[in-house]
């Protein structure tokens, strides 16, 4: 297995999720640039969060056009496992790999601070490890992570089961119905606000985010023991 | 916008008319010009030497001061003179670090002065080809009750959010305090801290004769023009009018620019670097050149530009953003030229090191200056300025500050009025502005008495703090300067880290008056004191003087930038209460000393008398116990005592897990004075009982006064004082008290 991160001009949150691959699923892990043409070699892709271009523009907006994410939608298509956090999350919603967009903060402030989710689907691939409905704490370190959809895309969401976690105690942005993240109807790809990759050690506050990374390789290894014996 | 069209005076007409004033040179130092040209300089070279003259550039009026510092140890691999200090952490690595103002920018235009003084600070710490890993501030401002103060410290906290996060470097600690000596002229300090290995260390040195100097970054612009003619005048309410005066910041910018240098210096062909600060493309080329007693030829013409029609002088002064000057090995031109292009970056061989030592500018085919650099960089001339012992010194000899304050009947209103000070008050709407978990190495974030952050793969993490209490050092210089380095040094240990070295910001009023030279050279001397006492040289830093609004000077204020060695992740504390039944310690003593302190400023509106006494060595005697102890795993908790004395710490260990606690203590002293009197060299310890037992042992073998004087467990803090109940308040209305403050005066 191999798990590539993505680098645009201005991510900065990718050292933080390539060490807690290294930490938690200590798999191989590379830095891919964002001029990449070719995403063939890896399983996983994560899209780090951070300010892509400088996010002067809307938050995403430009890093959509890199030339890597025509290779991410592709994987995404061929049903790899592809997350995105805050910045990453903002950037797949630009790119339609996820429905809805990321406003700013209800509050116009950033906001850094740990905070309360529900896991409300632990039926995707990346949410196995946790009990269905199960409280954690993960931080969220954001100034545009107010999520949201018109009525039909959210009623969409919630039928088919994609708001993978809500806020459970304050709503920190005032995103809609309090969510954090969701994944796509075929439950590959998942978006979200908070930053699982910055609570994976005791000494960060919280090491809830740890099992969002032992979920992805429960089910890389579920599915490549399934394919080598086939 | 009188630049962009006149026409520039002559040389004649700048000794005639005296144009160089405007632009901050003295007579004298006109004069000492023509002496050193042997001619009258032209409009470029005056403004040359105006901005390296400047105080800001040239310590001229701070160097007789600063020599004094104690600025050598075993560990320092960088003293002052570099971009920023550096500290040997063991394992070849080293960490580096350095603080500075960006205060009169910032009482301009709050939002991009704090911001590009975020900024400069990073291009600093990367210039030396380290990895920036955190940064923390140390703000002041006027009373939060005016809507202009609201607005200055709203927007300078967005600015250094704006830049910071961007960036994608934590900001994990600082300080925030409020008096009305700082309404019109507020502080902004900031400190980046960066991690190096020894061998990638760089300097800014201009050396190797033939080799290209080369320009990368932001093009220049007639943004920040005179900045640091700028920062070294007293603000008036002509300074508005300098607007302009103040740069403009690009985060973005700078990420690709540190990613880019950081991967030039990989490459091992940078022979030297420096960042275009205070004073731009001037400092940074006079002051390689010089240190490697070279010169440099540039052309400007081949200078990036954002705006049409530039002139040399223009250039040479402004002080746009996110540049950098890199001198690399010959031939390796393309190869550095290349790695900046990845990185999307604008960049251009600008020109060459010479052997004549000499600085010379070519524009549109002509040479517009050229003037030896040692005279830019080095021969400013020194002034011994004459100090004077202030009058409002002698007469707080005499004031019995004691006798002021009448002892309040219910002392739970006053606990709650001095947590609810906005210095003393929760500052989550300061921090969580601010992603201090970024790099995802933050061990101990905001909010404690010093920042922890972790040095990945390995077991040894760094303590960082911001401190200084102007109050004391207004009070008495010596003193206060001392107890400004003593306090950083207490809070890093109560970290569990042994103290390294420091980093200062001198923010003072004009060092042309007496009395405000005589703070500056007794808090050095008070620094330096304590500096040697706790073995922590300085190895950095930046004066600030003219800090005045119409004629008033601030408080003098040391800002003491300090980072601690923790040897093993084991060794983190952090202030607050965690187990019940643990027992509380207090180590130190505690003597009637209210002046300068919060209590007296809510009681009486002012403050006056002498500040705290320090004895620097029962200082160490109680930093070295608690290091010890830490150690030895006998610590639960560490909490420093400061602003609002032993009440507030006991307050403020308690709120984190909202544990209460039971104490007694015996005093002569009153009530109040004994919970809010401000005395130094004191520590809050929590342990289980048996390892209190060999804390108090332990205490008794290094000969610091310790007591046993409560338990923690409850959900109420109360104090007994001679067996009458002081304080009985709930720990859920205490905290509210401290943690709605500052959000309900912003509104």
């Amino acid at each position: 297995m191999r798990v590539a991160v993505i680098v645009f001009p201005g991510s900065n949150a990718d050292v933080d999720l390539y060490n807690a691959v290294e930490d938690v699923m200590g798999v191989p892990v590379d830095y891919v640039w964002h001029s990449a043409t070719d995403l063939s070699g890896y399983d996983v892709i994560l899209l780090p969060g951070g300010f892509s271009y400088g996010d002067y523009l809307r938050c995403g907006a430009v890093a959509r056009f890199s030339p890597v994410m025509e290779q991410v939608v592709k994987a995404a298509e061929e049903g790899k496992l592809v997350m995105g956090i805050c910045n990453g999350f903002q950037i797949l919603t630009e790119v339609g790999l996820l429905p809805g967009a990321l406003l700013r903060n209800r509050s116009l402030k950033f906001a850094c601070k740990l905070s309360g989710l529900r896991v409300d689907n632990n039926n995707t691939p990346f949410t196995r490890d946790y009990a269905a409905g199960e409280e954690i704490q993960i931080p969220i370190a954001h100034g545009e992570g107010n999520y949201y959809c018109d009525e039909e895309t959210l009623a969409k969401l919630r039928a088919g089961n994609q708001i993978v976690f809500r806020y459970s105690g304050e709503n920190p942005n005032g995103s809609i119905d309090d969510i954090a993240g969701i994944c796509n109807e075929r439950g590959n790809v998942l978006g979200m606000m908070p930053h699982p990759e910055r609570a994976v050690h005791k000494w960060m506050t919280s090491d809830d985010g740890r099992r969002m990374f032992t979920s992805i390789l429960k089910t890389w290894r579920e599915q490549n023991s399934v394919t080598t014996h086939a | 916008m009188s630049q962009l069209t006149h026409k520039e005076p002559t040389a004649e007409q700048i000794a005639d008319q005296k144009l160089y004033r405007e632009i901050g040179l003295t007579d004298e130092e006109y004069q000492r010009v023509v002496n050193i040209l042997g001619r009258q300089p032209n409009w470029t070279e005056t403004g040359l030497y105006s901005v390296m003259w400047s105080e800001h550039c040239s310590y001229k009026n701070s160097k007789p001061v600063l020599r004094k510092f104690p600025t050598k140890g075993p560990r320092v691999l960088q003293g002052p003179g570099e971009g920023a200090g550096i500290v040997d952490i063991g394992d070849n690595q080293a960490v580096v670090f350095k603080i500075e103002s960006h205060n009169h920018p910032s009482a301009i235009e709050p939002y991009q002065g704090a911001a590009t003084g975020v900024g400069g600070i990073i291009r600093d710490v990367f210039s030396m080809g380290a990895r920036p890993i955190a940064l923390l501030n140390s703000l002041r401002f006027g009373e939060l009750n005016s809507p202009r103060v609201k607005y200055l410290f709203e927007h300078v906290v967005a600015g250094i959010a704006g830049y910071g996060n961007c960036i994608g470097i934590p900001t994990v600690g600082g300080e925030v305090n409020f008096d009305p000596t700082y309404e019109g002229n507020p502080l902004v300090n900031a400190m980046c801290v960066g991690l190096i290995d020894h061998e990638k260390i760089q300097k800014g040195v201009a050396s190797g004769i033939g080799n290209p100097v080369i320009y990368v970054g932001a093009s220049t612009g007639r943004d920040g023009i005179h900045g640091a003619t700028f920062a070294s005048e007293e603000l008036t309410e002509e300074s508005e009018k300098k607007r302009p005066a103040v740069q403009v910041g690009d985060p973005f910018m700078e990420k690709l620019l540190l990613e880019a240098c950081l991967e030039l210096i990989d490459t091992g062909i940078v022979v030297g670097i420096q960042d275009m600060g205070a004073a731009g493309l001037t400092s940074s080329s006079s002051e390689m050149a010089s240190k490697a007693g070279n010169g440099i030829e540039m052309n400007l013409d081949l200078v990036p530009q954002r705006e049409a029609g530039m002139s040399a002088y223009e250039m040479m002064l402004s002080e746009s953003q996110e540049r950098m000057l890199v001198v690399v090995e010959k031939g390796k031109e393309a190869e550095a030229i290349a790695i900046f292009d990845k990185w999307g970056l604008a960049s251009a061989v600008v020109g060459k090191v010479t052997d004549d030592s000499k600085l010379r500018l070519l524009h549109k085919g002509e040479v517009v200056a050229e003037v030896p650099v040692n005279s830019l960089a080095d021969d400013a001339p020194v002034y011994h300025r004459p100090s004077a012992v202030p009058a409002y010194y002698e007469a707080n000899a005499n004031v019995d500050v004691l006798a002021a304050i009448q002892e309040p009947k219910d002392l739970n209103e006053t606990l709650k009025s001095i947590l609810a000070q906005p210095t003393v008050a929760n500052k989550a709407w300061v921090y969580e502005q601010y992603d201090h978990i970024v790099r995802a190495n933050t061990a101990v974030k905001p909010g404690s008495d010093a920042a922890v952050v972790m040095v990945r793969g390995t077991r040894k993490a760094l303590a960082m703090t911001t401190d200084c209490n102007g109050r004391y050092v207004y009070l008495d210089p010596k003193v206060g300067g001392a107890i400004a380095v003593a306090e950083s040094a207490r809070n890093v240990v109560c970290s569990g880290a042994e103290p390294l070295a420091i980093t200062d910001c001198l923010n003072f009023g004009s060092p042309e008056k007496p009395e405000v030279f005589w703070q500056f050279e007794k808090a050095c001397e008070g620094m330096s004191e304590a500096c040697v006492a706790l073995d922590a040289p300085v190895i950095g830093g930046n004066v600030s003087f003219y800090n005045e609004r119409s004629g008033d000077a601030i408080y003098p204020t040391p800002t003491v930038g300090m980072v601690g060695l923790i040897t093993d992740v084991d060794h983190i504390t952090t202030q607050d209460f965690k187990n019940e039944g643990d027992a509380i310690i207090l180590l130190g003593e505690t003597f009637a000393e209210l002046g300068g302190s919060e209590y007296q400023k809510l009681a009486t509106g002012s403050i006056s008398g002498r500040p705290p006494q320090i004895d620097l060595n029962k200082e160490a005697a109680v930093q070295k116990l608690v290091l010890t102890a830490i150690r030895k795993g006998l610590v639960n908790s560490a909490h420093d005592l400061s602003e609002g004395g032993l009440g507030v710490a006991l307050a403020e260990s308690c709120f984190g897990k909202g544990i209460g606690a039971k104490v007694e203590l015996s005093s002569e002293l009153r009530s109040d004075v004994l919970l809010f009197s401000e005395s130094q060299s004191r520590i809050l310890l929590s342990a289980s009982p048996e390892q209190a037992e060999a804390i108090l042992a332990l205490a008794g073998e290094h000969g610091v006064p310790a007591e046993k004087i409560g338990t923690i467990g409850g959900d109420r803090l109360v104090v007994n004082v001679n067996g009458t109940e002081a304080i009985n308040a709930s720990i859920q209305e205490v905290k509210a008290a401290w943690k709605d403050a500052i959000p309900c005066l912003i509104g």
